[in-house]
């Protein structure tokens, strides 16, 4: 069955340690669609991108993701990889001794084979990696290195970036992407993350800041409270968190007893 | 010719261990049992001159006297010298003078293991030495190096046709005397390679020894002996494997180099003797004794080990620099899995001035494996101006797994500089989930990770080898996580 929409999450409820996190989430997003979710620390932001990427520290109790139709929470990490999720890391990770080339290499073709494709030559990888490298005005030196090894905290964002550029994701999550940046290389990632963005790539930009978004503008906007989305809006929400805080929104939620959908317009 | 030799190496080294088969051959074996009448009957056999008897049977006179030696961190089961048998050879033709002289169950051996004796099909720029049991089945492109004046044949042949070489060289750099397992080769050993370089050759293409044990209860005991002459390079490749059997197999080998004045030896290693099965039942017992003497000035000897086999490891490439301005490097990466256990490490003996050695050794304990690098780095009161760095790093996957370092620093020349480095790590659940999430599967995310901590290492061996030791050392390790 086709859907309009590119993922869905229903009802979405998950655990660390016992400790529910995630309390009922829900969020649709469409091709092409940019959605920020802001909240403040501890409302569940990183557990939202750990829970949607397969990574084993949250355990799921209830709901549901469809992506592409297909029931995400039954894919490995590797799978939902291959099917076009991509997550840019607040923490990317350092592997010493694999070069970026190789690392990249290994990745790209995982993916084609995984899409019944043959694995990319030589000449056109690297030529890719060229390619790709300009427009996210990455230093050509980085990809040298081995993966994140001695990189600065901006040098590794802008190689999350450079290495969304390279896979073409689907759905592509931001996790706290503007966090140690200065404003000059905010302004390359961010960029970055516009230049790379074809027509249908949608975005989940996950932040503390409404910094990042004068520069990725989202569709919407969704505020992230105690494990539920309590409020949704356009870019103009952004601006009003910024400007006064989350404690209203906290008054709201703790008046409301109603679970927040998508406030779609 | 580069993709055929990718598909051929990917052939033999995929999936798990691959060259646990056992070849249906005649062998002449001879009774088990270790005595003064086993090791003449071994010479009988192998119709060596008096010579060679006479040191086979001070070497066995002095074994007897001798203990296993009980330092290392190793639990080793006890041998019972009187259950091994000492020599198997395959049984073919007495003279071979061509290859189809040779029996076709061996070259389908060989040809299995990725090794073929054919030289225009053999991979280019390779010269090989196959050893299956106690026996060189056939040495590759002899007459090609023959025309440098290169001798590269079996040890056998060395002896009867150039004694005066072997006489010169043979316990020159390990004597009969030197270790428990040294000594029991000495008394011995059956066969093995043979090589001379002569003054001032490069050796235009890589040598290489093939070991093969298939025989059961047989102990395989070779010998290796390489000698550079002056201003001689040469590189040298050793690769190994047998069948999977349940019950443990002896493996004791010497291998000696020297180096003269000038020359360069190169000698890479890619041990793949069967490790034993999951539960740690069967596979190799691997005690060797690898040293070589940097006997003129100027020359250098440089180890290269990729460790993967056997049940017990027990190795020590060692180098005496004695020449002033030589140097020693040993690079080595070590894998135990399951229920293997490896003490190795190297010695480096600086007695010539301004000498330098290197060490680079990566051990990576992954199941329920012990994994120890041990290693000496003397100077004595001569070697004016001895550098030395070491770098030991350890990597463990798993928490069952045990990793250790034994470094002895032995200086008496207040001019040298002894350095060492040493980590530990562990292969991180994050760096692997980065990996999946760029959508590469744990096993080759392990894979990855771990040639890319050994990459200093693979770096350093030639390029057939290096393709050869990352899919080998991808394979040893899977299962380990997950």
């Amino acid at each position: 069955m086709q859907t309009e929409f590119l993922i869905q999450i229903k009802d979405l409820k998950a655990s660390i340690d016992n400790k529910e996190i995630l309390k009922g989430l829900s969020l649709e997003v469409k091709p092409g669609e940019i959605h920020a979710i802001m909240g403040p620390n501890g409302s569940g932001k990183s557990t939202l991108a750990n829970v949607l990427t397969g990574r084993e520290i949250a355990t799921v109790t209830a709901g549901t993701v469809t992506f592409e139709g297909k029931n995400l929470l039954e894919m490995s990490p590797e799978e939902r990889a291959r099917e076009g999720i991509f997550l840019s890391f607040q923490y990317p990770i350092e592997i010493p001794g694999v070069s970026m080339v190789n690392f990249m290499k290994t990745a790209i073709n995982e993916q084609r084979k995984h899409r019944g494709l043959e694995p990319l030559s030589a000449s056109e990888f690297l030529r890719q990696m060229r390619e790709k490298k300009e427009l996210v005005e990455i230093d050509s030196a980085l990809t040298n290195r081995s993966v994140n090894e001695g990189f600065s905290g901006g040098e590794k964002k802008k190689n999350e970036i450079f290495q969304m550029a390279m896979l073409e994701p689907r759905l592509a999550l931001l996790d706290e992407t503007d966090s140690g940046l200065d404003i000059d290389a905010l302004r390359i990632v961010a960029n970055g993350v516009n230049k790379i963005r074809r027509p249908d790539t949608s975005v989940i930009v996950i932040t503390h800041y409404q910094r990042l978004l004068d520069y990725i503008v989202p569709d919407f906007v969704h505020v992230l409270y105690d494990g539920r989305i309590v409020k949704s809006g356009g870019p103009e929400l952004a601006l009003k968190l910024e400007e006064r805080g989350y404690d209203w929104i906290r008054k709201e939620a703790e008046v409301s007893e109603e679970t927040w959908t998508t406030d779609r317009k | 010719m580069e993709n055929d030799q990718d598909k051929l190496l990917g052939e033999v080294t995929s999936g798990e261990y691959k060259y646990g088969f056992v070849t249906d051959i005649e062998t002449d074996v001879i009774p088990k049992g270790l005595s003064e009448d086993v090791v003449r009957l071994i010479s009988a056999k192998k119709e060596e001159p008096e010579w060679m008897l006479e040191f086979r049977l001070k070497a066995f006179r002095h074994w007897q006297t001798m203990k296993m030696p009980n330092w290392a961190h190793l639990r080793i089961p006890e041998i019972d010298y009187q259950e091994i048998i000492f020599y198997a050879a395959p049984k073919q033709k007495k003279s071979l003078n061509s290859l189809s002289d040779v029996d076709p169950e061996l070259l389908k051996t060989f040809d299995k293991l990725g090794i073929p004796l054919e030289e225009q099909k053999h991979l280019a720029g390779v010269a090989v030495d196959a050893v299956m049991d106690s026996i060189s089945v056939k040495t590759t492109f002899r007459e090609t190096l023959a025309e440098m004046g290169i001798i590269f044949c079996s040890f056998s042949e060395a002896v009867k046709e150039h004694p005066g070489l072997v006489q010169k060289y043979l316990a020159s750099v390990v004597p009969y005397t030197d270790n428990f397992f040294a000594t029991l080769n000495s008394a011995v050993f059956s066969d093995g390679s043979f090589c001379y370089i002569p003054k001032g050759v490069r050796c235009p293409m890589e040598l290489s020894t093939y070991f093969r044990i298939n025989a059961s209860n047989t102990g395989q005991f070779e010998r290796t002996l390489l000698i550079a002459d002056e201003d001689a390079y040469v590189s040298y490749l050793e690769g190994c494997t047998a069948p999977m059997r349940d019950e443990n197999q002896l493996h004791a080998a010497v291998v000696e180099i020297v180096a003269e004045r000038g020359a360069e030896v190169k000698y890479s290693t890619v041990q793949n003797w069967y490790p034993g099965d999951k539960e740690g039942k069967g596979g190799i017992f691997n005690f060797v004794t690898k040293r070589g003497i940097c006997k003129g000035d100027n020359s250098k000897i440089s180890w290269t080990q990729v460790e993967t086999g056997s049940a017990i490891t027990w190795k020590y490439p060692s180098c005496i620099l004695r020449g002033n301005n030589s140097v020693g490097e040993f690079y080595s990466v070590a894998v135990t899995n399951n229920y293997q256990q490896a003490d190795t490490g190297t010695k480096m003996i600086h007695i010539g001035r301004n000498t330098k050695s290197t060490i680079v050794s990566k051990g990576i304990s992954a199941g329920f494996g012990q994994n120890s690098y041990r290693g000496l780095v003397k100077v004595l009161g001569k070697a004016e101006g001895a550098r030395n760095f070491s770098q030991c790093d350890s990597l463990l996957l798993g928490d069952k797994c045990g990793a250790h370092t034994f470094p002895y620093i032995e200086v008496d020349n207040p001019s040298a500089i002894v350095e060492h480095e040493a980590t530990t790590s562990r292969i991180g659940e994050d760096q692997i989930f980065y990996c999946n999430q760029r959508g590469i599967s744990t096993e080759d995310a392990i894979g990855l990770i771990v040639n890319g901590y050994a990459r200093e290492v693979i770096n350093k061996l030639p390029m057939e080898f290096a393709v050869e030791a990352q899919k080998l050392l991808q394979i040893s390790l899977e299962g380990s996580v997950g």
